[in-house]
């Protein structure tokens, strides 16, 4: 780290007039990511409540795999900051004397408390599909499934009735901390006085919905390349669902992304021109392909929305749709953090970052860190084969059925 | 003119090891820059003082001149056992900054006295005070605005280690031109210690905000925050770094090293608790702005003779 070619590395070209400290872009492709992952949590546990908190049945088939892949995601939403801090040996210190008057301070108990809640509301939804699996494996493969029943095999139908009952709860609360969660990453750039491009009151709430626009791309992906991949056709009702909630969160987001920044450009502050240097400059292929993906996403689904292909037709274009979301949101992460240092706060100059490709802040960490979800979604749902179940079966069909599944 | 450190000020500890010192000293060395600068000669002689500050060797960033940053070992040593600052009262001080943009030469001799002092990264892309040139070319009503991270105001081979404006306006018809140099403003209201998730950085009773480097976790948001750029990442430590108006030197009575080795007395310091200190003067005589009022920050640097440009 001490040697000056390193230093140069991380040194962004400048053009016009920037402060000198400021060529060394402080938060880099990293922390792109850190928002897009929590985006997901939050985008793929809206989907799950809808199932478990509203009842609405088209969603039961997915919403058990929406509430794992939450899960999953959640794990490693909190380590791209790791890997971005100086000194990540330290990063517990914000926990253990948090100062309050940071928006940051919180993230460690936010992350956490959202985590356990996950953890809860997963466990309680699977419980009886472990107590079932311990009965019917054998070997270490039991001894694994008795351990994470914690002693509690009670299947009896006022025990999976509880089970319900409290998931749901928890998934309750979950939406209001899904939210929360989301909507205080977009707070910590909103509340930022120093770049005209992040300090808007709009920020928490583009961040939630683009959240919600990104997690459900990112359901109907998985789903449809698992299904696939298990030769198994998806759900022609969960993808009509899906559908819906795509096609309403991009029209949201959109609607919200434009005013947002017509408002900036309409009230003209001093550096106005910066701002529109920027969009012609450093971030204009990332606008490409914000907007572009966005009004893809937003045509072809409205399309579908207009008349409702054959299923085959609408896994294919949903699939499409839910991918180019997903890289359009993608790249509004990119734009807003990246974008927001790239206009010097001077705002008479523009830097051009450019990523590191290996290294400790690089896309190669970014690519690792974003595949270990994947990574860790597929062992999860090899430990709990029962999460493509879609209607909560009897007791004793159960344990047949796990010997199908295996 | 800026007092000159008074002895009586000078803790016991800082009179042994000025006796002791037989050979040229860092503090000695400043001090004879303030004494005896006061003119762009004087500039171009610190130049020389400080390649043989090094010895001239080969140093560790693969230039010839004074390694700045310090060693490792001296890093340990000075966290293991930090000076002791006997009879210091932080409820007895309230210390100011003043800039007067009028007096500056563009020298540096701030820049390179401040890496020196306070072992900041040698490149010209960390900094804790810098100068700005601004230039007004005829018929314009936008200044042109370069600083020392501008590869042309780099002293060629240097490494990134000196600093001289080069003369770029030499064939254009120039309107107006001048200097503005710039450090953290230990704002009343800081930014930085708002966001600091840890507290790792504070506001003092007399007046800096202070890194507890110790305790810091390097997540740069107070880097975001400043609206001064005042902040960057020191690399090799992981944490935050800025401009403290060298508060190990305050403490002991002696002024910043930027001010110490200021050739124009264009950085003025000094105890607003007295009267007749320096910067006192130097408010009570002048009309002073601070920069971007609006952010709301309120500054502890005050600025004489900038223009409608500077932000």
């Amino acid at each position: 780290m001490s040697s000056s070619a390193d230093v140069f590395y991380h040194v962004a070209p400048f053009a016009g007039f920037t402060y000198p400290n400021e060529t060394e872009v402080p938060w880099s492709e990293l922390i792109v990511i850190y928002p897009y992952i929590t985006g997901l949590v939050a985008g793929a546990f809206v989907v799950s409540s809808l199932h478990h908190v509203f009842g609405m049945e088209r969603f039961a088939p997915i919403s058990k795999f929406a509430l794992l892949t939450s899960l999953c995601f959640m794990f490693f939403a909190p380590t791209p900051l790791l890997f971005h801090l100086g000194q990540p040996t330290r990063a517990l210190n914000a926990v253990i004397t948090p100062h309050w008057t940071s928006a940051m301070a919180a993230f460690g108990y936010v992350a956490a408390f959202y985590i356990c809640l996950l953890l809860l509301e997963t466990w309680f939804s699977f419980r009886a599909d472990i107590v079932a699996l311990s009965k019917s494996t054998t070997g270490v493969m039991q001894k694994v499934y008795q351990a994470l029943t914690l002693g509690s095999d009670d299947v009896s139908k006022r025990a999976l009735d509880t089970d319900h009952t409290i998931a749901r709860r928890l998934a309750m609360i979950g939406i209001p901390g899904a939210c929360g969660l989301h909507g205080y990453v977009g707070f910590l750039f909103g509340s930022l006085k120093t770049r005209e491009w992040w300090s808007s009151d709009l920020m928490p709430i583009i961040f939630l919905l683009s959240a919600v626009g990104s997690g459900v791309g990112l359901l109907i992906v998985i789903y449809v390349v698992a299904c696939w991949w298990r030769k198994q056709t998806p759900d022609n009702g969960a993808m009509q669902g899906l559908l819906y909630v795509l096609w309403s969160g991009i029209v949201i987001v959109m609607v919200i992304e434009a005013l947002e920044m017509v408002q900036m450009i309409y009230k003209a502050r001093e550096g106005v021109e910066g701002v529109f240097e920027l969009i012609n400059g450093p971030i204009h292929v990332g606008l490409f392909f914000q907007w572009g993906g966005g009004l893809f996403a937003l045509l072809v689904t409205s399309v579908m929305m207009l008349k409702m292909p054959n299923p085959k037709r609408l896994i294919f274009w949903l699939f499409i749709a839910g991918l180019s979301m997903m890289i359009s949101v993608l790249a509004m992460r990119w734009n807003v953090v990246i974008g927001g240092q790239e206009l010097s706060k001077t705002m008479r100059g523009l830097l051009t970052y450019h990523p590191e490709v290996l290294g400790r802040e690089s896309l190669f960490t970014v690519a690792t860190l974003f595949s270990a979800p994947f990574i860790v979604l597929y062992l999860a749902q090899k430990l709990l084969p029962t999460v493509w179940e879609g209607e909560p079966l009897e007791p004793e069909e159960r344990v047949f059925d796990i010997h199908k599944a295996i | 003119m800026n007092k000159l450190p008074r002895e009586e000020k000078m803790t016991t500890q800082d009179i042994n090891t000025e006796k002791e010192a037989s050979r040229m000293t860092r503090r000695n060395f400043l001090g004879l820059l303030g004494k005896g600068a006061a003119c762009a000669g004087a500039a171009a002689g610190a130049g020389g003082a400080l390649a043989s500050a090094g010895g001239g060797a080969a140093n560790a960033l693969g230039g010839v001149g004074p390694t700045f940053q310090q060693e490792p070992e001296q890093y340990a040593e000075a966290r293991k056992n930090p000076p002791k600052i006997p009879n210091y009262n932080w409820t007895e001080h309230k210390w100011a900054f003043g800039v007067d943009s009028n007096r500056c030469i563009g020298c540096l001799r701030c820049v390179e006295a401040c890496k020196m002092e306070n072992s900041v990264q040698m490149d010209r892309n960390h900094t804790r005070t810098w100068v700005e040139r601004y230039t007004y070319l005829e018929g314009s009503d936008h200044a042109l605005v370069d600083s020392i991270h501008d590869l042309k105001n780099v002293v060629p081979a240097s490494k990134e280690t000196r600093f001289k404006f080069d003369n770029r306006y030499k064939n254009a018809k120039v309107a107006k031109s001048f200097f503005v140099p710039k450090l953290c403003n230990q704002c009343e209201k800081p930014s930085c210690v708002q966001v600091c998730p840890t507290g790792a950085t504070y506001k003092t009773p007399d007046g800096p905000v202070l890194i507890d480097t110790k305790y810091c976790i390097g997540c740069q948001y107070c880097v975001q925050a400043c609206p001064y750029g005042a902040r960057s990442l020191n690399l090799v430590r992981g944490t935050a770094e800025k401009c403290n108006w060298c508060y190990h030197r305050i403490t002991k009575g002696l002024n910043p090293a930027c001010v110490e080795v200021c050739p124009s007395g264009t950085r003025i310091f000094g105890d607003r608790m007295d009267p007749e200190s320096p910067i006192s003067l130097f408010l009570r005589n002048n009309r002073v702005n601070v920069l971007n009022p609006d952010m709301g920050n309120m500054p502890n640097v005050f600025s004489a003779g900038i223009d409608k440009e500077v932000i």
